[in-house]
């Protein structure tokens, strides 16, 4: 063998040494999501039944079931959703469809892009600061909402930005071709065109919004409440928190944890199941799509 | 009925002429005025529409404005009361006490410690798993890996921060011999887990745009795959990199849930003195600066120095957050232009 053959030899077993590292941390990767969720589905399967869903929970927590959390992150991610996909979509129709690069849609985006960055904490203390104590709404679902709502508006914004980005050009020019003004065109050829892109943003961002809890426990969020919240201002029990509850502040942490993972399973069959039917929605839609 | 009908037909017949008649000489007043009319009215409603919605686009910078004012407005009297310097070096975090205490200390560096930590372990995960998404992997393998990879991003954090509390603690109390595994490894360990997809995902795409020129004029000057990554690939790619990983640090340094359920929230200072040189450890609890406020913030009095204490300490949080973004930011579109030039 040359030394010429040598090099190249051990040129390739040092690429075929690293790809297979590579190999193993993507590998890795795979093993730690799927871990996860056999280790949720596999502890969590055995507590989930009828009574689990619709049944308020009992004995302090080690009996019934779990409704009240699923009814109330029910409410409050759908109150969230209903507060910022409006302003969400039309903020986006500003950016993509009115805006001219300038100073002002740069300092917007800066701005986006910095909403999204800052800790959901943070959000939390800012809704118990601005909603529930200075505009005296209280620890309550209202407050939650909103504060969530301005969590969520830079994720909206994004998802509906790309789907308005989604419809070629060629649609403004010909509705502007034909005398269309610009509102025109928009509302019935650009929107139209868009709001199925729009809605799966929305889908997702619900999903998010249904999982957080960090800004809820400041803002409305109740450690126990066997009754369901009748007014925005009343406070509620969710699913993340109840989850939260059970696995650190109760007394008996080890008789509960059944529950616990029931309510882990829930949850995450809850969002994961939000994100399939956007994805499949995507995907019909791309399909019928023509251009 | 069929009077109205028959004068607004003779009007369009009127105007019809009127239009032909000025096919000469423009349209007659008449017409024009209408016209006019119209054209003006939609203008004004457009432009109100496009005033509206710039309004709504504006927003964002309006509540980006107000959390910073409403952070400051807030943290103020916890600032006169007690100073800044008090606040980033004291050592004892104890608010509720009799003799109360605002030193942040230990949380600052619990967050920095324990986000650091993560990153030690993630970053190099993450890139490799990136370099063998965007380099070794197959097409259709590769279409199938990235949005699972993704899946990996929905987990609600609270539900990362149980498997960290049931699971992955009672291992590292076992390994470790410690009485308890709530430590700040295990807080690292999570949050490695949670910027996983962040990191691999901005990366892949950052060696993605990578000109494939680049890659095969390396590989025409007889250079391996593997060269071609790391010579190439990864130094074309680095400030998209850096720009993952800052990424993955602004949202470990601001993660909550699964931290506060994983770490173990003890007051010390994250230290361990080794022939006296006190070095940082993940080895104990420690509680970082947002689980202060997750654990604290629901039932502080309002108003109470404490509750402006928290306040601060979001500030803190909300600045380490904005550099490290507008960092990050900076860092993308430098990698986006030099690309484009390419």
């Amino acid at each position: 063998m040359t030394e010429r053959q040598a090099t190249i030899n051990r040129k390739r077993i040092r690429e075929k040494f690293w790809f297979a590292v590579c190999g193993f941390f993507m590998l890795l990767t795979l093993a730690v999501l799927f871990w996860i969720l056999h280790d949720v589905i596999s502890k969590g399967y055995s507590s989930i039944n009828w009574t689990f869903l619709t049944e308020r929970p009992r004995q302090q927590m080690t009996e019934g079931g779990i409704m009240p959390a699923i009814v109330g992150t029910f409410y409050v991610a759908s109150l969230t959703i209903i507060i910022s996909v409006p302003l969400g979509i039309t903020s986006a129709i500003y950016l993509n469809e009115y805006a001219s690069k300038g100073l002002l849609v740069r300092i917007i985006r800066l701005s986006i892009r910095n909403l999204s960055g800052v800790p959901s904490i943070v959000y939390g203390l800012f809704g118990l600061g601005l909603f529930a104590a200075t505009l005296k709404l209280g620890t309550s679902l209202i407050s939650a909402a909103l504060t969530l709502s301005i969590m969520s508006l830079p994720w909206v914004i994004t998802a509906s930005e790309e789907a308005l980005k989604a419809v070629p050009n060629t649609f403004r020019e010909g509705g502007l071709a034909l005398g269309a003004t610009k509102w025109q065109t928009i509302r019935q050829l650009v929107l139209p065109n868009a709001i199925s892109g729009m809605a799966t943003g929305s889908i997702l961002s619900l999903a998010r919004a249904a999982g957080e809890t960090a800004p809820i426990i400041l803002t409305g969020a109740a450690f126990f409440l066997p009754v369901l919240p009748s007014s925005l201002s009343d406070r509620f029990m969710a699913m993340p928190y109840h989850l939260y509850i059970l696995a650190t502040q109760h007394m008996s942490p080890e008789i509960v944890r059944p529950i616990a993972y029931g309510t882990a399973l829930v949850l995450i069959a809850l969002v994961m199941l939000l994100n399939l039917v956007a994805i499949i929605w995507r995907y019909q839609v791309r399909k019928r799509q023509t251009w | 009925m069929a009077n109205t009908d028959e004068t607004s037909l003779q009007k369009a017949k009127q105007r019809a002429g009127m239009a032909r008649q000025s096919e000469q000489g423009g349209y007659s007043r008449e017409v024009q005025e209408e016209l006019l009319q119209q054209s003006s009215k939609s203008n004004l409603g457009n432009f109100l529409l496009e005033k509206a919605f710039m309004l709504s686009g504006m927003l964002t910078i309006l509540i980006l404005l107000l959390i910073l004012g409403f952070l400051l407005q807030n943290s103020w009297p916890a600032l006169r009361e007690i100073s800044l310097l008090e606040f980033l070096t004291g050592r004892r975090w104890m608010p509720s006490s009799p003799e109360p205490g605002f030193g942040a200390l230990p949380l600052i560096l619990g967050s920095v410690f324990v986000t650091v930590g993560a990153l030690l372990m993630s970053v190099p995960w993450s890139i490799a798993a990136a370099i063998y998404l965007g380099e070794v992997a197959p097409g259709k393998i590769r279409e199938i890996l990235k949005p699972i990879v993704e899946i990996l991003e929905i987990f609600p954090s609270v539900v990362l921060g149980f498997i960290a509390l049931v699971v992955v603690s009672p291992i590292i109390s076992n390994v470790f011999n410690l009485s308890s595994g709530l430590i700040g490894l295990n807080g690292a360990i999570v949050l490695a887990v949670m910027t996983l997809p962040t990191i691999i995902s901005i990366s892949e795409d950052a060696l993605n745009s990578v000109p494939k020129d680049f890659k095969e004029a390396s590989i025409a000057l007889g250079a391996t795959r593997w060269e071609t990554v790391r010579n190439v690939s990864l130094p074309a790619a680095s400030s998209g990199i850096v720009a993952a990983i800052m990424l993955g640090f602004g949202r470990a340094v601001g993660e909550t849930m699964a931290v506060l359920m994983a770490a173990g929230n003890a007051l010390d200072m994250p230290l361990k003195e080794i022939l006296n040189i006190p070095l940082p450890t993940l080895m104990q609890s420690l509680r970082t600066l947002t689980a202060t406020i997750a654990i604290e913030g629901s039932d502080v009095p309002w108003g109470s120095t404490h509750y402006h204490a928290l306040f601060v300490i979001g500030l803190i949080l909300f600045v380490i957050t904005f550099v490290v973004n507008l960092v990050s930011d900076i860092m993308l579109s430098r990698f986006q232009e030099v690309n484009r030039n390419d």
